[in-house]
Order: C-alpha cells, then structure tokens, then sequence
C-alpha cells in the first residue's frame, strides 16, 4: 500500500537520481516537442495552401480598412534578404494595407530604403502627418525604423525636454513631464510615427526586438516564423484574425 | 473513520502530485531557467461570468491561482516574478468596481505579510511598483508598509505593479533624470542667469539667454540614467511574459524592458493557469534560449 512516507522516500530517491538520466529525459522531452512543431508545421503548410488557394471563402473579404497601420519586425540577420522582405512588402500591396512600419534592430532595412521604395512601384517614404492622409487604392506608406528610433530616440527627447526645462524653469516641471508633451518630443526628433494596430514578428521567437517602445501600448502582436519560411497563407489569416480583436483598453 | 480515510486520500494524493511536480522541475532544471517571468493576469472578470460568480470572486480566485504560480515558480527556480495587477487605465472602471479591488489589494497584502505565508515560505522582498501617488492613503501605506517589512528578504522578489503603465514609468524616469541633470549643474546655472522674463532666462543685465547652448559641457542624459531610473530598474529584464486569456498585446506594461522577452499567450483565463502552462512556457524558453542569449548580447 502506497503511504505518505513511501512517497516522501520517493521524492528523496528523485532527489538523488543521477543528472545522465535526467539529462536523457530532457533531451527526450525536447525531441518530442520538436516532432510536435514539425507536425504542426505540416497542418499550417496545408492551411496555408487551402487559404492561397481560396478554398477557405472567410480569408476572401477581409476588411483590411480595420488594419491602419501595420508594422513588420524583423531579425536583422534574416533582413539582410532584401528580396523575401520585397515580396513581403509586395503582398501586403496586394491585401490593400496601406502604411506599413518595418523595423528591425540594426537597421538593414532602413539601409536598403532606396532600393526597396525604387523596386516596388507604389511605395512612398512615410512623412510625418502621412497618417492622416487618404491614399488612392494602390499607394502604400511605408516607415522604415531600427534601434535608433527607439530608446535612443526616447533618450533624445529627454534631452529636449530636459533643454525645456531649463528655458522654462523648474515650476513649469508638472506641464513639461506629460505623456502628450513626450510625444511632441518624440516627434521633434523625428521619432514619432503612429501607434501601429498590428505588429507581425519575423523571426524565431515572439519579441519586439526594441520596437519603440512609446508605440507599442495596445498593438497586437503575432509571431510569424522566420522570414525564411513567410507564407502568404499565414499573412492573410494574421490580418483576418486582428480584424476579429475587441479591445477594451484597461476599462 | 471514513472523514480519516478521506483525509489520508487526499494527503496521499497531494503528495504524489507533489512528488511528481518535483520530479518535472529537476527535468526542466537540466536546461536553462527564466531568472525573471512577468505575468499580465487577464481574465478574472470573464471567469466570474462564465462560473456565475458575483465579481469580487474572480478576482478571488485570481488571487489564488497567483498564489498557486508564484508557488511553482519559486520552486522551479525563478528568482524574480513581476504581475500586472492594476494598470492606471484600470482607474476608469465603475468606481465601486476600483473599490473592490483595491480592498482586496490591501486585504491580501495583509496575508501575505502573517507568519506562514508565501513571503516566509521563500524569503520573497515585495516591490511595490507604479504611480503610487495615484492611490489612496490607506492602499499606499499597505504598500509601503510589506516594501519596509520585506527589506531584508533576499532570496526571491516580487514586483506588484499598481497603478502602472510604461508609458508613465518611462515619463518618471525621463523626469527624474532630468532633475538630477538640473541637480548637477545648478552652481553654474545659478551664477550665470538671474531670473525669468517673458518666460525666457536672462542675465542681471536683462540679457536674453535663451538660445544659449545649455548642453554645453554640460552632462546630458544617457540611456542609463533613464533605464537607472525606472521602475523596474530594481530586478533584471524579463525572460518571459505570460498573458493569460489568449489576448496578443502588452497592453502598456513593460514596454521598455521586453525587447527580447518572448511573449507567451495562453487561452485560459488567469483563475484556470495551472501549472502545465508554466511547463510548456519553460520548454519553448529554452528551444529559443540561445538565440534569445545572442540578442541580448548584440543589443
């Protein structure tokens, strides 16, 4: 008969198991899950074809006006494929959004602007107040940002602010330290891009990777894989799913 | 006879359980452990509806199944655990619905202050972190009083975040930079310029010095004098945040620190996070773990 003391030798005996059989069981554990991702890659592969294919008729009419501003990050190692981001970019085009943010860390991206606008024939280079603007149905707005735009551009406008403060006087403290004062900094150093409703992450795990941080309050984000292995399928059923989102925003 | 025999069923029972949860921590432990996991614990207000409970009981048991995971983590290893328990947009509920949480708040930092607690159980410190300025008197000296009576505890930490947003950390720790810049400098500056007029600084002989160059020689903020002065400044980064309720967004917590912390969204509300969801968490952590160390490195 199993007791409370023969469990208590046991969790001793655990206690004392050698690290090679825990080791074993670690390893086991892992390998299991990787058949169980490579399993799920095959039925995302099959979804992806039904989706491509227009078999599945609910990714037909996605209401992509929802979407109004996308933003893609991705690794900077896999950015340096200049032509799976096109084509990225090119499908996006073709789904109808409209101003797309790219980001990713080191700046490859941004580095390769002119090449990217020049190759896809109805891109423009986001300005500010582009936000607002009503665009004709083949035009998209697209930003290109990297770490620079993030903390050390929050770390700019404290320094303007910190320069306000100084020409302002320490009384004025209370009106110059406010979320919308932050902005207008963020904006005068030439950071302040909008918020973006969707934010798609190419890459092996589901971070930002320093997206500026003041733009990311209440934008859903989802894990798209390696850049390398992007599907159109994928794309279409992350932006149908986004357009499915109730947000209460805290209330 | 049969209450007995019930009683030892389930001490027999919880023992295995135990015994086996220990057995998959020494598994896990063989690969890398998150030193820091923030939760956001979404979902109590759905779970009182969907049990048809009065809403103070899904925050109840809320608070337990925090209890619960603060339980496993500290027993797999983790040393630093952050919860989103109260975001300053959260202010704009009903006000009766503010009130209760905050009774709770304060109820509950009581228990965990007693003897027998999960803060004895793991020598846990409580940081209190957010706007505490926003609450009321009696929720802040709750709160400030288990931050001076944990002082001394070292070996696990706790960050209750309360009346937070990042949005609001980050101002704070722009502001508080800036005060200390302004601090540094004030001998020069009060020697150079007398007063104020028109809003612009001038010289005793009326000379406007506005467009001076400040900065000049002067120190500027850094990114760590902002990231020093952060809330969250008192732990490491996160490894991981866990949202429960399936919802993909950040929502305005942590912005700042979770550039390479994966986020994980689990469908079950927070009242139904078991275990199994930290488990699975930890196994992707560290598929992912080496990739996550390089970037971290790189940044």
């Amino acid at each position: 008969m199993v007791t409370t003391d023969s469990i208590r030798r046991s969790s001793a005996r655990i206690a004392q198991m050698p690290s090679f059989a825990l080791s074993v069981l670690w390893f086991l554990i892992h390998l299991v899950i990787s058949i169980f991702f490579i399993v799920l890659g095959i039925a995302d592969a099959v979804e992806n074809y039904l989706i491509s294919s227009g078999f599945l008729k609910r990714y037909d009419a996605i209401n992509v006006g929802k979407l109004r501003y996308l933003a893609i990050v991705v690794d900077s190692e896999d950015a340096m494929q200049i032509n799976k981001a096109l084509k990225l970019l090119q499908w996006l085009t073709d789904i109808g959004v409209k101003h797309v943010c790219l980001y990713d860390s080191e700046g490859v991206l941004k580095k390769s602007k002119e090449i990217i606008l020049e190759r896809l024939s109805c891109a423009k280079l986001y300005e500010e107040g582009d936000e607002k603007s009503v665009l004709d149905s083949k035009t998209m707005i697209i930003e290109f940002t990297s770490q620079s735009d993030g903390k050390e551009a929050l770390v700019r406008a404290a320094n303007l602010l910190l320069k306000r403060l100084r020409s302002l006087g320490e009384n004025q403290e209370e009106k110059i330290f406010t979320e919308a004062q932050m902005t207008e900094a963020l904006k005068a150093v030439g950071s302040g891009g909008p918020e973006p409703d969707l934010l798609l992450v190419y890459g092996p795990a589901r971070c930002h990777l320093g997206f500026p941080a003041w733009r990311l309050r209440y934008t859903e984000i989802v894990h798209m894989g390696p850049l390398d292995s992007m599907k159109y399928g994928s794309l279409l059923k992350s932006i149908y799913n986004f357009t499915l989102v109730r947000q209460n925003y805290g209330k | 006879m049969e209450v007995e025999s019930g009683y030892g069923f389930r001490q027999l029972f919880s023992g295995l359980g135990c015994s086996f949860r220990k057995f998959m921590f020494s598994i896990l432990s063989v690969g890398p452990i998150p030193d820091h996991i923030a939760f956001i614990m979404d979902g109590n207000r759905r779970f009182a509806k969907k049990q048809h409970l009065v809403e103070g009981d899904g925050h109840r048991a809320g608070y337990k199944s925090l209890i619960s995971i603060l339980n496993y983590c500290y027993e797999l290893g983790v040393k630093y655990i952050t919860v989103y328990a109260f975001s300053i947009e959260n202010f704009k509920r009903q006000p009766e619905e503010v009130q209760l949480l905050m009774d709770l708040l304060v109820e509950k930092i009581e228990d965990l202050l007693r003897d027998g607690s999960i803060v004895t159980k793991y020598g846990m410190r409580l940081y209190f972190i957010g706007n505490l300025g926003l609450l009321s008197g009696a929720v802040r000296a709750a709160a400030e009083k288990a931050m001076r009576a944990t002082a001394h505890n070292t070996r696990a930490m706790l960050l209750i975040c309360v009346a937070y947003t990042s949005c609001d950390e980050m101002v704070h720790a722009v502001q508080v930079s800036c005060r200390e810049k302004v601090d540094e400098t004030r001998p020069l500056w009060k020697s150079e310029l007398s007063g104020v007029c028109n809003g612009r600084w001038v010289d005793e002989g009326g000379k406007n010095h506005s467009d001076i160059q400040m900065d000049e020689g002067i120190p500027i903020i850094k990114t760590g004098d902002v990231e020093r002065n952060m809330y969250m400044s008192v732990a490491p980064d996160p490894n991981i945040v866990i949202r429960s309720s399936g919802e993909t967004r950040l929502s305005n917590f942590l912005l700042w620190q979770t550039a390479y912390s994966p986020l994980y969204s689990p469908a079950a509300l927070w009242p139904e996070i078991s275990l199994w969801h930290l488990v699975w968490v930890v196994l992707d952590f560290q598929r992912k773990h080496s990739y996550l160390q390089r970037k971290r490195k790189q940044s």
